[in-house]
């Protein structure tokens, strides 16, 4: 069962068949007027929430307030991005502070765990025990995107638990320590930039459960948490991250942090599709790291901030300054002694198989192959397929008609009725078979 | 027949740093626990800041250039003291090193924001005196002071 946390308010959607056109991994159609999600395509990257201009695309997080009575020990773990949002905001202690004013007991940063990794992860990128490119598995959206289309990548992930996963057991350990409670009175709550972290704490790859109980989006705890901070005239001194940590928010934070040259920092889901193909293609044999973020300029452009992604990364650029270089190392100090490495490898998973058997596969692409030709090629989306292919691809699955393609039904009127007026594909008719 | 009145000096407040210079992610970590022990104090915010800056930038050079060093701070209710020695290569040209933009930091480390070759300018913006001693060499010591409000 696929557990997804970007879905359709389908009282909003207008079937206008712009997300469709958007989405990376074609996994979005147009049916009786209302768009839908193909959940097995779907990787949460947020791009149909981006560019919906009818607001029906929604990400679902937990509540705050629906979710703080469930447990008796409350623990905060802000995504860095989280201190971009705020104006004339010098130091993090203030957020840090507000949030503990909300009700939380406990604050640990996600820049902590992410200075742990990138400790980590200098020692073993000079060890020389990985395959180089080594490609950075902190976007959830590019760990699922490798998996489902890029089976020679797998072994080049980054085998090692993402800053949130990390944060969340060091916490959970830190907090049975100080309170003497049993773990399931200790609740974690991530707040989180972005949907696919929600999806990703739910159904984790490379670990069997993240520490993580709810994940709490920062556009939903925004206005409350400003309020707090305002109030707010000497912050407690509660950061413990350095500027290596906080950078990890925006793009070419993580790469920077390793203190190496030999890298390149993507973001946004269609450059980092190119690169992964670039990758494929054995391209790009020359750098060690690759860092590779969904969003636009980093975490920072997450579908569940409330701030401009460069508005952001200026702020934290000069949140930044003046701070110790990183703060956290990968010691049993630091790590209270939780595993940092992935305990199952990335499996190569196709997201939507033709067939089990390859003859029949074989023989499925043919048809779709021939099948397309006798479409427009306009890829104009009214069938409700984002492309002419893959309206090929959904008739050959029986999911579709041909019909379905507007000009191919305005042909058949016309051999009923005669030339019938408008459009703007040239006549189907002298294409079909 | 008046006495003298006898006063009382309290010792003033004194930080040893160690800055090791193999490990370029732990340099900041002195400035930090200085800034954070002036915060404890009650200091100005002012004077924190230019305190926490001109150590900072200091520190980081040290880290850079010198392969590390030791730093002592003195801390009297008028004035801060910070000393920072080491035995790296020493300044040649200290003149044009205070010029800004003047930098001969490592490319590795200018992704993280380094090398913008503002580290001795700042200091001496930031600080209310700034005396430097160099070899070339032989080392380099800076001795740089902050007034308290």
């Amino acid at each position: 069962m696929f557990i997804h946390s970007v879905t359709l308010d389908a009282d909003k959607c207008m079937g206008c068949a712009t997300c469709i056109r958007h989405c990376p991994m074609e996994a979005i159609r147009v049916r009786n007027g209302k768009a839908f999600i193909l959940s097995e395509r779907c990787i949460d990257c947020g791009e149909c929430i981006r560019v919906c201009p009818h607001k029906a695309k929604k990400a679902v997080f937990d509540k705050w307030e629906d979710n703080a009575g469930k447990f008796k020990y409350r623990v905060a773990l802000p995504a860095p991005t989280l201190y971009g949002q705020f104006n004339n905001l010098d130091d993090v202690d203030y957020v840090l502070t507000g949030l503990k004013r909300l009700g939380f007991d406990m604050v640990f940063e996600v820049s902590r765990a992410a200075e742990i990794v990138s400790d980590y992860t200098r020692k073993l990128i000079t060890s020389g025990e990985l395959k180089t490119p080594v490609i950075s598995s902190a976007c959830p959206v590019v760990v699922r995107l490798i998996r489902a289309r890029f089976p020679h990548l797998c072994d080049h992930v980054l085998p090692i638990l993402a800053p949130i996963h990390l944060a969340a057991a060091i916490a959970r350990r830190e907090a049975m320590e100080s309170t003497g409670l049993p773990s399931g009175d200790i609740g974690i709550f991530f707040i989180s930039p972005c949907p696919a972290k929600s999806t990703d704490v739910r159904m984790p790859v490379g670990l069997e459960k993240s520490d993580v109980d709810c994940v709490i989006s920062i556009a939903d705890i925004y206005k409350d948490l400003l309020k707090q901070m305002n109030k707010v005239t000497t912050p407690e001194m509660l950061s413990h991250s350095g500027l290596v940590g906080i950078g990890w928010a925006t793009s070419g934070g993580e790469s920077a942090g390793l203190l190496e040259e030999k890298y390149l920092a993507a973001d946004g889901i269609d450059q980092v599709i190119k690169i992964l193909e670039e990758l494929e293609d054995e391209k790009l044999r020359d750098l060690e790291f690759i860092e590779l973020n969904a969003c636009p300029g980093g975490c920072v452009g997450g579908a569940a901030v409330v701030e401009n992604p460069f508005v952001a990364k200026a702020r934290i650029q000069l949140l930044r300054k003046y701070l110790p270089v990183s703060r956290n190392k990968f010691t049993g100090r630091d790590t209270k002694g939780t595993e940092i490495g992935w305990t199952s490898s990335l499996e190569y998973v196709p997201d939507a198989p033709l067939s089990d058997d390859m003859t029949e596969a074989v023989k499925k692409l043919q048809h779709i192959e021939e099948l397309t030709k006798t479409l427009p090629g306009l890829d104009c989306g009214a069938c409700g397929a984002p492309t002419c292919h893959a309206l090929a691809e959904d008739i050959v699955r029986g999911k579709a008609h041909r019909t379905d393609c507007l000009f191919i039904l305005k042909a058949r009127l016309e051999e009923l009725f005669g030339e019938v007026r408008g459009g703007i594909a040239p006549k189907t008719g002298d294409k079909e078979q | 027949m008046r006495r003298a009145a006898l006063s009382r000096v309290p010792e003033n407040l004194k930080l040893h740093y160690i800055v090791d210079g193999d490990d370029f992610t732990s340099a900041g970590a002195a400035s930090g626990d200085t800034k954070k022990v002036l915060r404890q104090l009650g200091a100005d915010p002012e004077v924190i800041r230019k305190v926490a800056i001109s150590m900072y930038e200091g520190e980081i050079n040290m880290v850079i250039h010198a392969n590390g060093g030791v730093i002592d701070v003195e801390i009297s209710p008028e004035l801060v003291t910070m000393v920072l020695a080491d035995h790296g290569p020493g300044i040649p040209d200290v003149n044009a090193a205070m010029q800004e933009g003047f930098s001969t930091a490592p490319d590795r480390i200018r992704n993280l924001g380094f090398g913008a070759g503002m580290g001795l300018p700042n200091m001496k913006k930031y600080s209310d005196s700034m005396k430097i001693d160099t070899e070339v060499g032989v080392g380099t010591t800076i001795t740089m002071t902050v007034r308290m409000k």
